[in-house]
């Protein structure tokens, strides 16, 4: 991956924490001296809906969004968001999935099923792909609400910039009681041995 | 930076267009912004309240929080209110007369428009509304350029007496990037005096007001052509653009050094000769607009040639794949396509106090309408209650119509709290004036919920937080002459069912309060999830409610522990009482 520029797609389901993981990889980006733009969705599509949240940094960034078949990375929350966004994948792109199941209304009503075999439809030569189990990972440290930094750590660890400017992006984003917490899921993302 | 001699530090923070707009009212030194809550725009006033310097209010609605805004500009001060597109519907009447009468301090209207209605129910440009209102009409197309417009914004207002419409939309309101901070500007109150000519816009003042508007608005265009914001950018020989707003980031996206581009910031009144003299360089220019064809009918009105609509969509958001695939006929290369799969629509949250109100509504075999708020979800299935959603207070004049026209029909009314105290109450007067047999039901959640939990005048607090005033609904319900009235607590569905049953009976105007605060704001206070035991008979029942936490995993049906929040609605339903809260591990 290149590390002066990329794309990034944040997804999940409304009320992850999509929302401070895009924080803090903008505030990484902007600390290692590069342009950044970012894109949230607010309002209806946080009642449990699937958001997207769009990254983007380089030396000059215009659009501040991530257009299909642009993404160098994907950091999917929730199985069915990754296979949902993952044609905004450029070819060879990356999709750091969490290996949990979080039912749409469709499927709770039994109107749809939920999609088997996520990762052998996923399984392709044309992107990698790599799942993360990071619901048991934040059970291990106690805070299941972390779950969304050890899937940053994860991606932070392919995206190169460098360990301590990761660390000063998560001192401005979280507040001072959080911090503890938030630094050591950041740490047990990065170190997983999957990547 | 040298500034005065002095080493200065460049700050630059990482801001959205929201953000950038609260902070640009900050350094230009407003004294007093207004807003009623609604993505796009909220977090404009959110962040404003921030600061001490600004006296911040959320009004119960947009007409209201211009009336006030504009009362503060006539004082003396600058003043700025924000609002969504169709909040700018509500605001129109206050801000048209605006324009007529000028400004004392400046003034500002920020309006949040919502190109493919990520959380709207219409995709209105309202940049016609600023063309028609005849203010000046600037569109910044990144959040330095937010707090940049709002700064020469207030500058240009005073300077030519005039309100300024700053229009942004959801990829400019939500789109962060990095914005250079500055100090705050000393402003200050310009002095106040009596001056019925010019703030009594009575037909005798009003038509001397018309004359002089015109000659402001001439001046206005002049400037236009100077005006910073307008400028040329680039020397591309394939392509020559007119562009605004964010359609500017996907140009220069998809075109860069291809193009040369006219960037307006500015968009009405236009710079005419600045145009005329761009286009007559070319053989060919495209006018890129996210949304109507607002500069490109302008422009051939000047009897200019340019290509718009015809090629590019009016429909949606604009982007930079679109504009590759029509100038450029590029398609991005795509990985190898994937199933479709379900899709996953927003729902009320578990343990929204709405839910169990909407299911029982569903036995009365009312006609129901309902209105804009989380509880508009409602209207999504399982549940499928709510036949009309139109606008803010809609669902109370609407059922009126329908309670004259089926006299036979049970008529129900459902709104929330907020949106009540925002327009329903002058339908409630409708109903008790004009004798409509219909009950309402106010879903009172204490808190504006939808845009992210604002306060509003029920719910005791100021946008600052601090106490204050609270508005009695039922006080106010009493006094509008309903006679029929309950306040009922939304989880318990057996309150809930007697108070509706006997008030669509009743044959006289009728209002339900059905009250518990959104389960959001409640969150710390945990209830013990609940679960379901053997005596389950598999009957499905429960799944009616559409709970995200109770789950059909095909021979059984499961409650998840994780996201129930203990609101025990479904355990009131459950016919062999198989649902109970569990017991403390």
């Amino acid at each position: 991956m290149n590390h002066a520029a990329a794309n990034v797609l944040i997804v999940g389901v409304g009320g992850q924490g999509t929302l401070l993981a895009s924080k803090i990889l903008g505030l990484a980006a902007q600390l290692s001296g590069l342009d950044v733009k970012q894109s949230e969705v607010h309002g209806m599509a946080q009642r449990g809906g699937s958001v997207v949240t769009y990254v983007r940094f380089a030396a000059k960034v215009y659009s501040p969004l991530v257009e299909k078949g642009q993404a160098d990375m994907i950091l999917a929350f929730e199985k069915l968001e990754a296979l949902r966004w993952a044609n905004y994948l450029k070819i060879g792109g990356t999709l750091i999935v969490n290996e949990q199941e979080i039912l749409p209304m469709p499927v709770i009503t039994g109107e749809a099923k939920y999609p088997g075999q996520i990762f052998e439809k996923l399984a392709r030569q044309d992107i990698r792909v790599i799942p993360v189990q990071a619901v048991r990972l934040a059970g291990e440290i106690g805070e299941l609400r972390a779950t969304n930094v050890i899937l940053l750590g994860v991606a932070a660890r392919l995206l190169g910039f460098k360990q301590e400017v990761w660390q000063q992006a998560i001192e401005e984003a979280v507040p001072a009681k959080a911090l503890p917490v938030n630094l050591g899921a950041f740490t047990r993302g990065w170190n997983l041995q999957a990547v | 930076m040298e500034l005065y001699g002095e080493r200065v530090t460049v700050i630059k923070k990482l801001l959205s267009g929201n953000e950038a707009i609260a902070r640009g009212a900050y350094e230009a030194g407003v004294r007093a912004a207004t807003a009623y809550p609604g993505t796009p725009s909220t977090e404009i006033l959110e962040n404003i309240a921030q600061y001490d310097e600004i006296y911040s209010e959320w009004a119960p609605n947009e007409k209201v929080a211009v009336e006030v805004a504009q009362g503060a500009c006539f004082a003396g001060a600058r003043s700025l209110v924000a609002m969504k597109h169709v909040g700018v519907n509500v605001a129109a009447d206050p801000l048209f007369s605006l324009s007529y009468t000028g400004v004392n301090g400046g003034f500002i209207v920020v309006s949040a428009d919502d190109p493919g209605m990520h959380s709207s129910q219409n995709e209105q440009d309202n940049r016609y509304y600023a063309k028609f209102m005849k203010m000046v009409l600037l569109e910044p197309s990144d959040s330095q350029e937010a707090k940049d417009f709002v700064l020469a914004g207030l500058e240009i207002s005073e300077q030519f007496d005039i309100p300024v419409f700053l229009r942004t939309t959801t990829r400019i309101a939500h789109s962060k990037g990095l914005v250079t901070l500055g100090e705050r500007a000393a402003a200050p109150m310009r002095p106040y005096e009596k001056n019925m000519a010019k703030y009594v816009v009575v037909p005798a003042n009003a038509r001397r007001l018309r004359l002089s508007l015109e000659q402001r608005l001439h001046k206005l265009a002049r400037f236009a052509e100077t005006f910073p914001g307008n400028r040329i950018e680039g020397s591309g020989k394939e392509f020559a653009v007119i562009t605004s707003g964010i359609s500017y980031q996907y140009t220069k996206e998809a075109l860069g050094e291809k193009a040369t581009i006219l960037k307006l910031g500015m968009t009405f009144p236009l710079p005419e000769n600045l145009i005329k003299n761009f286009i007559a360089r070319f053989e060919r220019v495209y006018v890129i607009e996210e949304g109507e064809p607002y500069l490109e009918e302008q422009i051939k009105a000047m009897g200019l040639r340019v290509v718009g609509k015809e090629l590019l969509p009016r429909i949606g958001e604009m982007s930079t794949a679109v504009i590759k695939q029509v100038l450029l006929q590029e398609e991005a290369v795509l990985t190898e396509p994937l199933p479709e799969m379900p899709a996953r629509p927003p729902v009320l949250c578990p343990g929204c106090p709405h839910r169990g109100v909407f299911y029982v509504i569903n036995k009365l075999g009312a006609v129901v309408t309902t209105d804009i708020g989380c509880y508009t979800l409602g209207a999504l299935p399982p549940l499928n209650s709510g036949e009309t959603s139109i606008c803010m207070g809609s669902s109370i004049g609407n059922a009126m119509g329908m309670s004259k026209m089926l006299p036979d029909k049970k008529i129900v009314a459902t709104i929330g709290d907020s949106t009540f105290l925002h327009s329903g109450v002058t339908g409630l007067m409708d109903v008790v004036y004009n004798r409509g047999i219909l009950t309402l039901v106010i879903l009172d959640n204490a808190i504006t919920g939808m845009t992210g939990h604002q306060h509003h005048p029920g719910t005791g607090f100021t946008v600052k937080n601090q106490p204050t005033n609270k508005i009695d609904l039922e006080a106010v319900v009493r006094a509008c002459g309903v006679k029929k009235v309950w306040t009922v607590n939304a989880y318990n569905l057996t309150e809930v069912e007697a108070a509706l049953t006997e008030a669509v009976h009743s044959g006289e105007p009728a209002v339900v309060i059905t009250r518990q605060p959104c389960v959001l704001i409640e969150k710390n206070k945990k209830r013990l999830p609940y679960s379901i035991d053997k005596n389950c008979k598999y009957c499905k029942m429960c799944l009616r409610l559409g709970c995200p936490a109770i789950e059909n995993k095909a021979d059984a049906v499961v409650i998840n522990p994780a996201l129930c929040n203990g609101c025990g609605v479904c355990g009131q339903i459950c016919k062999f009482q198989a649902i109970g809260k569990e017991a403390q591990s």
